[in-house]
């Protein structure tokens, strides 16, 4: 039985300077490949491993390319992944 | 809806607020285009920060059916063909309410051909939102009012003889003053025009051609989602305002995207309550 798990930003794992910030919610990930396909930057690609379904989620192999257009985010059919602005790069915000 | 639904951590998906996430994930197959219409719907309600209270969203039966009970807002899931009737019942009792009907091709065009048909007419104000994926997915695919010439679906195991309709044009000719085609591929230009849709009043329609990887797309050999998909973007061509009649769609040539009706007319429930108030004063 399927649990919802808290979503887990993919990267970065560090204190870092990137602007955009890839939150994956892997086990409602079905595996679809909409968004490492038609990335227009090719930020992300498809995990070698699988969930609990038993789907390859995407990973975010090339963070630094990433320019925040959330195509991903709006073609994802199974709301598994959003983009979110690094409050970091935010400046003047908190 | 509720207070509870309205909290949302910064980790969690921004639409969430709009979705019953008690009902996620969703029963749509993997690629099925669905699910990207309705992330699309709530990146609209989000971005136009929607009063949900103002709202009701109804579907009829099918797969794209289901699409009412996932959202938190005032929904009904309404018999098979009726949604446009339920929506129009919503319209005229509580003028303030925009109904917002999504569902499937067979459902608002087969069973519920003349709803639509004579809600455009009247120009009553909703949004109507089709997912065609050209056959009847929920039953096992079989053929329909969209499927195309020559496809094959379980009722036509040997080719479909019947020419389809033109939704688009359909929508134009029956009186609709907003009408826009985009495929599951344009998901973010679909938000916009969902966007457009809802600060229109009137009878206004989208239609999406979408995958269904599962029933239509296999027996016609079109491969896997991801590959439908890639098929979109190869042949899609976007021609704002061209003529409805025109905008074919034919996967191994092309398929013609884009908004092609906004326009302005008196709409149904203001024309009621004007002709009722004429009426009470007696001229
Ligand atoms: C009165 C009635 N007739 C027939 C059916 C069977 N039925 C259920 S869904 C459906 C068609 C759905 O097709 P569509 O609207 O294209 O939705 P999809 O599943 O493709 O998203 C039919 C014929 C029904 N439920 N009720
Ligand atoms: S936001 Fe755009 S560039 Fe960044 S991962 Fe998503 S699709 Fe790629
Ligand atoms: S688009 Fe969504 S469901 Fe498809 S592979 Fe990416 S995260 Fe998974
Ligand atoms: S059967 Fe087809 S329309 Fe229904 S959920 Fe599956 S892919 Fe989508
Ligand atoms: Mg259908």
């Amino acid at each position: 039985m399927l649990t919802r798990q808290e979503r887990v930003p993919i990267l970065p794992e560090e204190e870092s300077e990137m602007k955009w910030r890839i939150v994956v919610n892997e086990d409602w990930c079905k595996g679809c490949g909409f968004c490492y396909t038609f990335c227009p930057r090719e930020v992300l690609e498809k995990s070698d491993k699988f969930n609990t379904k038993g789907y390859y989620p995407p990973v975010a192999t090339n963070i630094d390319r990433c320019v925040g257009c959330k195509l991903c985010e709006a073609i994802c059919p199974d709301f598994a992944i959003h983009v979110e602005e690094n409050a970091k790069s935010k400046k003047g915000e908190k | 809806m509720t207070e509870t639904s309205r909290i949302s951590t910064i980790e969690e998906h921004p639409i969430l607020e709009y979705i019953r996430r008690d009902r996620l994930p969703h029963i749509f197959c993997s690629a099925c285009g669905i699910g990207t219409v309705l992330q699309s719907f709530a990146t609209a309600l989000r971005s136009l920060n929607y009063d949900m209270d103002n709202m009701v969203i109804i579907s009829g039966i099918g797969c794209t059916g289901r699409a009412s009970g996932y959202f938190a807002a005032d929904s009904y899931h309404t018999t098979h063909g009726r949604a446009i009737a339920f929506a129009t019942g919503v319209k005229v009792a509580n003028p303030k309410l925009k109904p917002v009907v999504i569902s499937g091709d067979g459902d608002l065009f087969a069973i519920g051909g003349n709803h639509f048909i004579h809600a455009a007419r009247r120009n009553v104000d909703m949004l109507v939102l089709c997912v065609n994926n050209f056959n009847y997915g929920m039953t096992g695919g079989q053929m329909g009012p969209t499927t195309p010439v020559s496809a094959i679906t379980v009722t036509s195991p040997d080719g479909n003889i019947e020419h389809p309709f033109n939704l688009v044009s359909v929508a134009a000719a029956s009186g609709a003053v907003f009408v826009a085609r985009w495929t599951a591929l344009h998901a973010r230009r679909l938000t916009k025009s969902i966007e457009k849709a809802l600060q229109k009043k009137g009878f206004t329609f989208i239609e999406v051609v979408s995958p269904c990887p599962t029933l239509y797309d296999r027996y016609n050999r079109h491969g896997t989602g991801l590959e439908v998909m890639k098929k979109y973007r190869e042949i899609s061509v976007i021609r704002n305002f061209s003529d409805p009649m025109q905008a074919e769609i034919d996967y191994r040539t092309r398929i013609v995207c884009g908004e092609f009706v906004d326009s302005e007319k008196p709409e149904f429930s203001d024309l009621l309550e004007e002709h009722g108030k004429k009426l009470q004063k007696g001229d």
